[in-house]
């Protein structure tokens, strides 16, 4: 499904992704963890189409279609979401609105048929459930006043509506309580199917107990540079990142 | 204050001279004089070209309308009543008056769905039918003596607008007073006076409304007067949709007397050169105001918004938005003041201007003034200025939303905030309409 190969990316000339490989299969989730600064949200976001960043070199495909030469928008409707780490608050822009724009959107764009107000609606009081959401939000604008886990809930709710093929998930779980970790990896879970795939980018071990990923990455300096199961994750949860970066060191 | 070339004065005191004869002795003498002293003042002071030290034309140059000589005309001039189809200001079985290059036309307005509790007059006939209301009020809130474009309109009171709404009246559909310029073959001025009278404990929603249909430069230069009531409450709504080669000048002198309200909401969305002067007076206790503006200007179009609210007595309260948006070189500036005179405790005021840049080359410029003699006020200001935000352009795109929509639903939201402070549905949404259908025009380009 997704296949990165050798991807550098850079902002404002500095280099951040250095030659990043992967390969994402159809139902599988990855979690992509690393330490702050080591590229995770940049990975997230070049592959969202980010017009911050400028990728250098390499190859990223979704069902063997250039994802680089995408625009955002075109990414979206290809089947790519991402859930942003911090949400923006868009004022002025009623929640229920935007969503029906870019569903409505997205199927023009398949040739099929768009969703009329009352339909949507319906399907949304449906969706709320799934992170339970107060469903007063989705009348207000744009993640306006909302709460950081109300933001993190908003956006897994746009995931069950969009229901994306590809799902980069950055950073979920960051300022969340536990109650609230819970209910975002819960609806996370729900969204889960043989088809469809996860890339989920954390800093810490902690969601990866509710949401059992396939495959772990650790990415420091712009590179994966160790893969494993879900017991790397707990490795990294006890060790910490340092002992990665000696082994690192010692093959050189 | 600077002159004008001489020139310049001549031809307006041959206008004005010309304009006397047309309507001698129809009027009472004290209006006589009253012309006399505008003209007066006009020959001291001209306009105001020069702007090396002169604070309050410092960005605005209005050379451009002193390099032409404005023709006054004497006659209504015969326009097909459908070209004015689409220049309806809300919905066009509200009641109005309609005034073509400043001059009353009596075939054009409608008055039939007006209720007797509000009396909508030309200015003339007020005069004769209202003589003390129209003496008491006419030029004594707009001064003239330091501002050239008002001594102009003032030497050249005529026809008008008069409106008095009764005491305790209460109405809910809106008065509509439009000014359309016609200009097809001399460039033309006109100066229209609008005299605003509300009795105590009344409520009413008053539409002012500028167009053209024009195939030359015009210049609009009106005055408007507005008194309103011990406890009154007035809705009103100023909008331009001037052609893009119109000169704009507006001043506007409002007293608020104790316990009333003013909702005033200024639109320009037209013109090549605008300037709106807003006074407000809270003149007594308790009295508030609500002033929001919006402009959106594009191509070279010039928008100058001058807003002085004048807290001159105690427990008054005043909040103003002004929202611009700005495309292609235009430019905007926004002078906001707001004095708290000597006693005047526990005064609330508000202030807030914000402008959004569609391109690189277009440029705001928002200047707040405090001038505050009084301890015990609360007083805030804010002011931004900058692009549209990036990133939530991309939060929109990345949810497949394309980037011409994106903007336009941001450019949406940004006024949206203005155009839900209009309390009328009907004008809102007409309003709206307006909005929408530039953005369009501007976002698709």
């Amino acid at each position: 499904m997704l296949d990165i190969s050798n991807l550098h990316a850079s902002i404002d000339n500095n280099e951040i992704l250095k030659g990043i490989n992967l390969k994402v299969q159809p139902g599988e989730i990855h979690a992509i963890m690393g330490p702050n600064g080591s590229g995770k949200s940049t990975l997230a976001n070049v592959l969202a189409g980010h017009p911050s960043f400028t990728v250098t070199s390499g190859e990223a495909t979704l069902n063997k279609e250039n994802l680089l030469k995408m625009l955002p928008e075109e990414r979206a409707r290809a089947g790519v979401f991402l859930c942003f780490q911090h949400p923006v608050e868009v004022s002025g822009v009623r929640l229920d609105h935007f969503m029906r724009a870019g569903y409505n959107a997205i199927q023009k764009s398949r040739g099929k048929e768009e969703m009329d107000v009352l339909k949507f609606d319906r399907m949304l009081n449906e969706k709320v459930q799934i992170v339970e959401m107060d469903r007063n939000l989705i009348k207000r604008a744009v993640n306006e006043g909302f709460s950081g886990g109300e933001k993190k809930r908003n956006e897994i709710l746009q995931m069950a509506v969009y229901e994306p093929t590809l799902s980069i998930l950055d950073e979920p779980d960051s300022g969340l309580d536990v109650d609230a970790l819970r209910i975002v990896a819960n609806g996370i879970n729900q969204l889960r199917t043989p088809e469809k795939s996860i890339i989920l980018v954390t800093h810490y071990q902690r969601i990866l107990n509710y949401v059992v990923p396939d495959k772990v990455h650790v990415l420091i300096n712009g590179r994966i540079v160790k893969s494993g199961d879900k017991d790397l994750a707990k490795e990294i949860e006890e060790r910490g990142y340092d002992w990665i970066e000696t082994d690192i060191q010692a093959s050189k | 204050m600077t002159q004008s070339p001489s020139k310049q004065i001549d031809h307006y005191v041959k206008s004005y001279n010309s304009f006397l004869s047309e309507i001698s002795g129809n009027s009472p003498t004290w209006l006589g004089d009253l012309r006399a002293n505008g003209m007066k003042h006009f020959q001291n002071l001209g306009l105001p070209i020069e702007r090396r030290g002169n604070e309050e034309w410092k960005y605005t140059d209005v050379r451009p309308i002193s390099r032409i000589d404005f023709d006054t005309p004497a006659d209504i001039s015969s326009v097909d009543a459908n070209a004015l189809t689409n220049i309806t200001f809300g919905d066009s079985n509200w009641p109005c008056l309609i005034f073509l290059d400043g001059i009353y036309s009596e075939k054009l307005s409608n008055l039939s769905g007006l209720p007797s509790e509000i009396v909508a007059l030309n200015l003339p006939e007020a005069v004769n039918k209202y003589p003390d209301i129209t003496r008491e009020h006419l030029s004594q809130h707009a001064p003239y003596h330091d501002n050239g474009f008002a001594a102009l309109n003032t030497a050249f009171i005529n026809d008008g607008a008069f409106v008095y709404v009764k005491e305790e009246a209460s109405l809910n559909e809106p008065l509509r007073l439009l000014f359309i310029s016609t200009s097809r073959v001399q460039e033309s001025i006109s100066n229209p006076r609008i005299l605003i009278v509300t009795g105590n404990n009344s409520q009413a929603t008053i539409i002012e409304g500028y167009a053209g249909i024009s195939d030359t430069p015009y210049l609009s230069n009106s005055v408007t007067e507005i008194v309103v009531g011990q406890g009154s409450n007035l809705k009103y709504y100023k909008t331009q949709i001037q052609d893009n080669n119109a000169f704009h000048i507006t001043n506007t002198h409002v007293l608020l007397q104790r316990d009333s309200y003013m909702s005033s909401v200024n639109i320009d969305l037209g013109g090549r050169l605008v300037r709106n002067n807003l006074n407000v007076i809270t003149g007594d206790e308790n009295a508030s105001c609500k002033l929001n503006g919006l402009y959106m200007v594009t191509g070279s179009q010039h928008v100058d918004n001058q807003v002085i609210i004048d807290h001159a007595k105690p427990y008054t309260t005043s909040r103003e938005l002004y929202k611009g948006i700005l495309d292609g070189k235009s430019r905007s500036v926004f002078h906001g003041s707001i004095i708290v005179r000597e006693g005047a405790e526990k005064v609330n005021a508000h202030q807030v201007d914000k402008n959004l840049l569609l391109s690189d080359e277009a440029e705001a410029d928002t200047k707040p003034a405090f001038w505050i003699y009084c301890d015990d006020v609360k007083c805030g200001h804010g002011a931004a200025c900058g692009q549209m935000d990036d990133t939530a352009l991309f939060y929109l795109r990345s949810r497949g939303i394309d980037e011409q929509s994106a903007k336009r639903m941001l450019t949406q939201a940004f006024v949206n905030e203005i155009i839900e402070g209009i309390e009328n549905e009907s004008y809102r949404l007409h309003i709206s309409e307006l909005v929408q259908g530039m953005l369009q025009d501007w976002l698709t380009a």
